[in-house]
Order: structure tokens, then C-alpha cells, then sequence
């Protein structure tokens, strides 16, 4: 991995690499540059195979962070490439020619966390949920209990107790 | 409103045009009536009493739950020996388990379900998600009560209930039909305004007709 890092970073401005495992890591780049990384990694370095496409939200940094996470079958190694993108008015571009399934994952992107990804295929269509209003749901400043409470009927009566107490009361009654 | 779901001009084989609607033309638009019970009580005992002895349960598993239901097919708790079975139809099935959380994107395929079973129908609610919620309390995506959308007739209780709970819920249900106070599906139909309106409130993307079998 050190070595593939190595390499890559004469080709591109690669960030610090972040081994998770021997054959787990992961590497930042810059978003200009992310198609010519991925399609070396692809046709030159052995990555064939798009694992997965997620986000994570970075509410108070103010971005997103794209995973694109890669698989080299041949030496089993994973490698993952993240993005920073900026949270406001969130626009990727679509790798969708470079690997036909990452048209799912953007259109999933698109529906749980609002990045736009022009150009993809079926992108605009409801994926998981349908008629939805609000923020996308995975947005961190997304309030799920608040929406919870607004819009679906609760059935009164409903207690939440914090298991140690509980369990704590119901085994040593007498004890405080 | 899906594009399959819109006015349009068809050609037919011979050549000639037609308009078709399909949200008209697909389905039926009567609401569902109140059905009486027979006219002496002696045949309405009787008739629940067939109702009770052949519980045809409609296979959609809706949640999680639906994984309890399957050990009850097999002969370690052999619901069939009780006149339970499973259908794959709606049409072919008296009684709907919803087995599980109920999301309102499967919420909608559930009421078009209940819908076209063939009444008299009863509900059964598994699992505590069809209670109050349950681990899915403060979901964006899960109605919390079931009662609301569908009539229900008897709850399971349980996070997941066992196989054996679930056939004491068909024992129980097979008492209330008996009893003649499985009137879910009459339920259903006074209070059809009531459901539809609560449906609507969680199902922003209505395309289809209010009642359709």
C-alpha cells in the first residue's frame, strides 16, 4: 500500500495515506482530480471493482466527504479514495462511465444526503423513499425525532427507561 | 404521478386509437360497503365458525418479522395442522400479518393488499413496531401505529415474538372470529374517510385510486 501510495502521489496531490488494515487503506484527493485518479487505479494500477460510493457529513466543517472505496482482486487489497466537497449547493461529478453500478449509489446520494450528481443516469427519479419534502434525511441537520413526532400519529403511553437503572431496580428492589 | 399512470392515446392491433386512463379504466372506484351478517344468528355462528377453521394468511412479509413466520410452515410448528396456511395471492388470503415495522413506502403496497383481499379480512399486528414504533420510535421513515392505516384485530407482542407466540395470536384470533368480533373489514368501510385521510397524511405520493381491487 505504501508503495501504490508512493506512486500515485507522483502522478497526482495525493493526501496523507491512512492504512486501516495491510490491505485496507485510504487517501484524500483533491475533487478536480478525482476522474484521472480513479481511471488510473482502474485500468492501470488493477482497481477494477467500485465496492461502494458513501458520504459522510461534516455538519460544522461544512462538507461532505465522498468515499469511493476500491478493489484490487487480484492482490485482494481495498482501496479508498475521499473527497471533500463543500456542503453548500453539493454538486460531484458522475463517475457513472467509469463504472455503471456507481449510477445507483449517486442516485441514493442524491436522495439521503442532497449531492448532485448531473449527468447520471435516472438521477432525478425517487430511489428509497417516495414523495419526499423535507431536508434529505441523512444530513445530520436533519431532526429524525422532531419529524417523528410531527408527522406520524404516536400511540400515548410510551415510557423510555435507561436499562442499568432498570435492571438495577428490578433485580435489588430494596436498594437505592 | 408515475408516467405508466397518465391519460394516453394507445393503437390497438387493428389500427384503431383509443384513449386510455388508467387510474379509471385499471380499477374499480366503488368504496368498500358495509357487509351484513346473515340473517339468523344460528347461520352467522356458523359461518364464523368455517371463517375461524380456514385462516389463509397472505404472504408479504412486510418487516423483519416475517422470518418468524416461516419456521411456522415447516413441521417443527406446523401451523397448517390448526387450517393456518399461506397464500401468495391477496385475493386468495382472509388474513394479513403485518410482520414488522412498516415503512410508508411499504405501507402503501400494504394498503393496496388489504384492499384487494377478499372480506370478511383481519389484521394482525406483529411485533411491538406495529405497536408504538418500537426500536423504530424516532424514525423518519416508519409509521408508529398501525391501527391508524389498517384496521387491526389483535396485536403480537414482542421484539420478535417466537413462532410459538404467534400461534397462540392465531389461537386468539381464531376466538375473536368466532365470537363474531373479526369485523375488521366492516370496521374498515364505516370509517373509510378516517383511514384514507390518515393513509394520505404519510403517503405524499398518492397514485392510485382510494380504493382499488
Amino acid at each position: 500500500m505504501r508503495e501504490l501510495h508512493t506512486r500515485l502521489a507522483k502522478l497526482f496531490p495525493l493526501g496523507e495515506l491512512t492504512e486501516q488494515r495491510t490491505n485496507l487503506a485510504f487517501v484524500s484527493v483533491p475533487q478536480e482530480h478525482l476522474r484521472s485518479l480513479l481511471l488510473h487505479l482502474r485500468d492501470r494500477e488493477g482497481f477494477t471493482h467500485l465496492v461502494l460510493l458513501t458520504a459522510v457529513d461534516w455538519l460544522e466543517e461544512g462538507q461532505f466527504q465522498l468515499t469511493y472505496l476500491l478493489s484490487n482482486r487480484g492482490k485482494a487489497c481495498d482501496l479508498g479514495v475521499r473527497v471533500m466537497i463543500p456542503r453548500d449547493g453539493a454538486t460531484m461529478q458522475s463517475i457513472h462511465e467509469l463504472w455503471p453500478t456507481a449510477a445507483t449509489y449517486q442516485r441514493e446520494l442524491r436522495e439521503m444526503f442532497g449531492i448532485a450528481f448531473p449527468g447520471s443516469p435516472r438521477v432525478e427519479e425517487d430511489f428509497i423513499l417516495e414523495g419526499w419534502r423535507d431536508i434529505p434525511p441523512y444530513r445530520r441537520d436533519f431532526d429524525t425525532l422532531k419529524f417523528a413526532v410531527e408527522n406520524y400519529s404516536q400511540r400515548p403511553g410510551r415510557e423510555t427507561h435507561d436499562p442499568a437503572t432498570h435492571m438495577k431496580q428490578q433485580l435489588y428492589p430494596g436498594e437505592t | 404521478m408515475k408516467e405508466e399512470l397518465k391519460i394516453r392515446v394507445v393503437k390497438g392491433p387493428d389500427g384503431v386509437e383509443f384513449e386510455v386512463e388508467p387510474l379509471r379504466d385499471y380499477y374499480c372506484e366503488a368504496a368498500p360497503t358495509v357487509m351484513p351478517g346473515a340473517y339468523i344468528k344460528i347461520v352467522e355462528d356458523m359461518f364464523n365458525w368455517a371463517r375461524s377453521e380456514s385462516i389463509w394468511i397472505l404472504g408479504f412479509g412486510t418487516g423483519c418479522g416475517a422470518i418468524e413466520m416461516r419456521p411456522l410452515m415447516t413441521p417443527r410448528f406446523d401451523a397448517y395442522r390448526y387450517g393456518v396456511q399461506w397464500r401468495p395471492t391477496p385475493r386468495q388470503a382472509n388474513l394479513f400479518v403485518i410482520s414488522g415495522y412498516l415503512s410508508t413506502k411499504t405501507l402503501k403496497r400494504a394498503i393496496r393488499a388489504y384492499e384487494q383481499m377478499q372480506s370478511p379480512k383481519y389484521v394482525i399486528g406483529l411485533g411491538s413496531c406495529t405497536i408504538n414504533g418500537g426500536m423504530y420510535w424516532d424514525s423518519y421513515n416508519t409509521i408508529k401505529r398501525l391501527d391508524d392505516y389498517l384496521p387491526v384485530d389483535l396485536y403480537i407482542a414482542g421484539c420478535m415474538p417466537r413462532p410459538e407466540a404467534l400461534l397462540a395470536g392465531f389461537m386468539d384470533m381464531k376466538k375473536l372470529i368466532r365470537a363474531g368480533r373479526g369485523e375488521g373489514a366492516n370496521l374498515y368501510a364505516e370509517n373509510f374517510e378516517w383511514y384514507k385521510a390518515n393513509q394520505k397524511r404519510v403517503i405524499h405520493d398518492w397514485d392510485m385510486p382510494d380504493y382499488n381491487w
